[in-house]
């Protein structure tokens, strides 16, 4: 795919370039692994401080501050340091991660390695999801490649400073997304997240020691951001959103794929209709998830009012917000892990809702009560509503349901399948109120069906 | 382990009031200390805190402190302004500390509970008219305080396998599991046999033994004990009775010097099981399995039910007179037991002292576990040490015995419970000697005596047994023993009553003997009687024998050097 016009791509910059293979050859011959000796020709807290400057944010989801992260390691207990790269990419509407590993892994290899120079880790992994059996086999081959270089392994640039790094191939687990389950899942366990307190990962991740866990997005910016400075890094953007982000665009629009962009560059509307040439003909838009499943929808007529962090006041619909980590934030939903998910008038909102809480159902752990029982409980719900059996009190027994997961999990899995519930329910109500009423005429003849 | 508690004490307000607690500990057990229960299922104090369950979430809040000068932030009033955590934490694995607020009782903790017993319910097969656990089940009684009454649920449950053996005396309803991983962490942490699992994920999860493994270790009956539903079940004890028939009476176990605390659960004179009593100081609230087997010698084939003289039943007072007959006057021999209660071993040293008897006494001795199995196999070793039958440690043979039998010291002998022919005394010697036999149960020696004396199991009667940490601990009776025959506490006083006649008859009652204990061995036993003993069991100073080689080994709540130091 062309690079679009408005596009700033800096992590995916010779991703699609035909010329450009994920061998190190390639990688050498544009500059890689030139950052790192930038980085090691530094100290590693002058490194950690860039990080901090840059206000990069996390890229797998949540959006946390990397370089505040990395300040809450435990570096006093003497214990050895570990860095782990999240590459467990679950989320579904999000591609994202996969570019770049498969396309260019030499530049997360420095990234990590310079982030495990920072921190001062004495191993390295990257836990990469069992789906990307053909990534796992990229990176392994990229590593060799990386250390018969002295890029990584045994006294990188012949310096005195080793880190191994490791791919783990994960089994097919959602939750292995989430850092203390992927601490569990690397240590050969099942993946059940650690309680918070007291584990948290940067006091007491990888065998009880201290661990930084990051997704592959924001390692790989660790690099840009170390050849351009924090402070250049930071310009990029607008404050408080840093750098640029990989949207990966999915559903009813006319080119899906993944699109990376300045934060804030450009408005959800010019997303759809701009950059992702629009709707099928036709077709009008019903409603947008704009970070991954477990963000909340967003309905396509809705007006968002409020105060921005800033104090500015915004008056918005759907396609006025802003595409970085605040906009969707500021209108109750999330930018999540980047995954744009449209959907036009032909979507039935129950349909998609039972598919949602089919795919949270599946993939809970199992660990506590609420989510556990909760998020089947509504699978069911809504299985049942689709197959002819939908009854009006569903609406509010579902809401009811999700209202009793969220905020009393382990993990923050119990809002992600509590969240779109909430919306989905909140906003369609109507939709879910008439399903009780659906003939099975009307049930037959609907377009797409999901389950 | 979450961190280790401290005792000193904190201020911490919980509900709005404020109350002192030992540093450290969980929320649960904070406000439990000061009467507020904060359901669980997950949380047992013996085992690490998964914070599965979420039924304890209750509200915490700290004093706000402004970040830079690090003062208290104040409301209008003057109180220190509360930072409440935005969401409910798990009181399980919230550890105070000075100036923590707690709220276990407030509308979200109580919609969070309603929340949880909702889920836990949706899947569980609801058959408690036809569940063991039913009335000493937390889900039931949890339900009662949190249900709704009425559900909300109208989708097909899971189905998951009803009747798994996962060993020889365990049995598993995965229908009724709340996936707590109790069992799972006891078996990992305390029995340190990790055979437990669960398999698959989401609310299929199910648990299981590990491919080609069973949970058949000693300790297993424990997961049954701890299982706060209906999930693991005892074979033994699967649908044999319902609870609430139970009488409940505080034991000892006497299947080592551990001495577990235990519960013996009884209905119309019949035992129907054997359960852990929580004593932190001795077993936890552990025990094993084969010390839950021993009630089943009440009932045993080989219990003798009859007294006999000769080989002809007689009643009990004619059974007194003959061994007085045998042991007046003659040279005896007393074969003292370590399985005898405190009391009766103190009388067994009267009886002695009254006939100028020789003694003898042997040890059991097996494997130590290193849990709660301890090498010595009798329960009261000790006692026989304190009320001085033996200056020695016991070996586990009577090969002294047959040495005097075989040069005729002896003319008559007084074996307390012990198997002669078993413990290295040769048949041929005791071809002359008459036997005085006082017991429960029939074996080759008690064949071969001339006055059979049948007495109570230790479930039978009340008493004391000193533990492989010099603790006093008493154990009350549990079901009437047979029809016409007596404690031996009873027969050995009334046979020293009978030898003794000059002097004032014996008081059987244990609180009687107590007080002749307490006269006897006052730096033991000081002026404590059996009564407040029940209630609360004390430490002896065992240093007098600190010379000896005690057998026990470390194991939990015991240091082989603490054994005899206090």
């Amino acid at each position: 795919m062309n690079a679009h016009l408005q596009e700033r791509r800096i992590i995916l910059k010779h991703a699609d370039d035909p010329s450009y293979s994920n061998l190190i050859g390639c990688y050498l011959r544009e500059g890689g692994y030139e950052t790192l000796k930038k980085a090691f020709a530094m100290k590693p807290e002058e490194v950690g401080e860039e990080v901090l400057k840059s206000g990069v944010r996390g890229r797998g989801g949540a959006g946390f501050p990397a370089g505040m992260k990395w300040k809450f390691l435990d570096r006093k207990s003497g214990k050895p340091i570990y860095l782990i790269c999240n590459a467990d990419e679950s989320e579904p509407g999000t591609f994202k991660d996969r570019q770049i590993m498969y396309k260019d892994p030499h530049q997360l290899i420095e990234g990590m390695m310079i982030a495990a120079y920072a921190i001062g880790a004495k191993q390295a992994f990257i836990y990469i999801r069992a789906e990307f059996h053909e990534g796992a086999r990229i990176l392994n081959r990229a590593i060799q490649e990386a250390k018969d270089n002295g890029y990584c392994g045994d006294n990188i640039l012949g310096s005195s400073y080793s880190c191994d790094l490791v791919v783990h191939r994960g089994a097919g687990a959602y939750i292995c997304g989430e850092e203390t389950g992927l601490i569990e899942s690397l240590e050969g366990k099942r993946p059940n997240p650690r309680i918070k307190p007291p584990y948290f990962p940067a006091v007491l991740g990888l065998y009880q020691c201290p661990t930084i866990v990051n997704n592959v997005e924001t390692l790989c910016n660790v690099r840009h951001i170390i050849e351009m400075g924090g402070e250049e890094f930071a310009k990029i953007g607008k404050p408080n959103n840093t750098g640029t982000r990989i949207w990966c665009v999915s559903g009813q629009v006319m080119k899906p794929g993944y699109y990376e962009f300045e934060c804030g560059a450009l408005t959800l509307g010019e997303m759809i209709f701009g950059v992702c040439g629009g709707l099928r003909p036709g077709r009008s838009l019903k409603a947008v998830i704009p970070g991954g499943s477990s963000s909340k929808i967003l309905r396509a007529d809705e007006r968002f009012s409020g105060k921005l962090k800033d104090g500015t006041e915004f008056d918005w619909g759907l396609e006025d917000i802003p595409l970085d980590f605040d906009g969707p934030a500021s209108v109750g939903s999330m930018s999540g892990s980047g995954g744009i998910i449209v959907m036009d008038d032909t979507v039935d909102i129950v349909e998609a809702m039972a598919n949602i809480n089919a795919f949270y159902a599946h993939e809970s752990c199992g660990q506590c009560t609420p989510c556990r029982e909760g998020s089947l409980w509504m699978r069911k719900i809504t299985q049942r509503m689709c197959s002819g059996g939908a009854r009006e009190e569903d609406a509010d027994l579902l809401l009811s349901v999700a209202n009793q997961i969220e905020g009393r999990t382990i993990c923050a899995f119990g809002e992600a399948a509590a969240w779109p519930t909430q919306s989905f329910v909140t906003k369609f109500r109507d939709d879910f109120i008439k399903k009780a009423s659906e003939t099975v005429e009307e049930k037959n003849s609907r377009k797409l069906q999901l389950i | 382990m979450i961190s280790p508690s401290k005792e000193d004490l904190v201020t911490i307000t919980l509900n709005g009031v404020e109350v002192e607690v030992p540093n450290g500990i969980n929320a649960v057990e904070a406000a439990a200390l000061h009467g507020k229960e904060v359901p669980h299922y997950c949380y047992h104090p013996k085992l690490s805190v998964a914070g599965n369950c979420r039924m304890c979430l209750v509200e915490m809040g700290t004093p706000m402190r402004d970040r830079s000068t690090g003062e208290a932030i104040l409301e209008d009033d003057g109180s220190p302004k509360i930072g409440w955590v935005p969401k409910p934490v798990i009181g399980c694995a919230t550890n105070v500390s000075a100036g923590m607020h707690l709220r276990t009782e407030s509308d979200l903790v109580t919609e969070c509970r309603e929340g949880i017993m909702e889920f836990l319910l949706v899947n569980h097969p609801l058959d408690c008219p036809i569940c063991d656990q039913a009335g000493e089940c937390r889900l039931q009684e949890f339900a009662t305080d949190y249900g709704r009454g009425f559900s909300r649920y109208i989708e097909r449950k899971n189905v998951k396998p009803k009747r798994t053996r996962l060993g020889p005396r365990v049995t598993l309803d995965d229908e009724r599991c709340i996936l707590c991983s109790r069992c799972i962490r006891f078996s990992q942490e305390v029995a340190k046999d990790d055979v437990l699992g669960f398999v698959d994920r989401g609310s299929f999860s199910t648990l299981t033994c590990f491919p080609g493994k069973e949970l058949s270790n000693n300790y297993s009956l424990n997961t049954v004990d701890i299982c706060p539903v209906g999930a693991l079940t005892s074979t033994d004890f699967r649908f044999k009775m319902r609870v609430w028939f139970l009488k409940e009476t505080k034991s000892i176990c006497t299947e080592s010097s551990t001495g577990c605390n235990t519960i013996i659960s009884s209905r119309e004179g019949v035992i129907q099981r054997i359960t852990p009593r929580r004593n932190d100081l001795v077993n936890d609230t552990w025990m094993t399995d084969s010390g839950r087997e021993i009630y089943k010698l009440v009932k045993a084939e080989n219990r003798i039910l009859r007294p006999s003289v000769d080989g002809k039943d007689l009643p009990l007072s004619e059974g007194i007179s003959s061994a007085v007959r045998i042991l007046k006057d003659r040279k005896v021999g007393v074969v003292a037991s370590c399985k005898s209660t405190l009391e009766e071993q103190f009388l067994t040293k009267l009886v002695i002292d009254a006939t100028n008897a020789q003694v003898y006494i042997r040890g059991h001795f097996g494997e130590d576990d290193g849990i709660l199995l301890s090498a010595d196999r009798t329960p009261n070793l000790r006692g026989a040490l304190i009320n001085g039958l033996t200056d020695s440690y016991p070996e586990d043979h009577l090969n002294g015995l047959n040495e005097a039998l075989a040069s005729g010291e002896l003319e008559s002998l007084f074996v307390i419970d012990e198997d002669l022919l078993a413990s290295g005394v040769d048949q041929e010697n005791l071809k002359d000697v008459d036997i005085v036999f006082l017991g429960t149960h029939s074996h080759a020696t008690s064949n071969m005596a001339r006055v059979v004396l049948p007495s109570f199991t230790v479930f039978e009667k009340e008493g004391s047994f000193i533990n492989k940490s010099f603790i006093v601990q008493a154990f009350e009776q549990a079901i009437p023993g047979p029809v016409g025959l007596s404690s031996q506490v009873e027969i050995l006083s009334q046979i020293i009553n009978h030898l003794r006649v000059d002097s004032d008859p014996l008081d059987a009652k244990l609180d009687g003997v107590w007080k002749s204990m307490g006269e006897v061995l006052p730096d033991l036993m000081g002026d404590c009687d059996f009564r407040s003993l029940v209630k609360a069991p004390f430490q002896i100073d065992g240093s007098k024998w600190s010379h000896l080689d005690f057998v026990e080994k470390n194991a939990l709540n015991f240091e082989s050097v603490k054994g005899v130091q206090v």
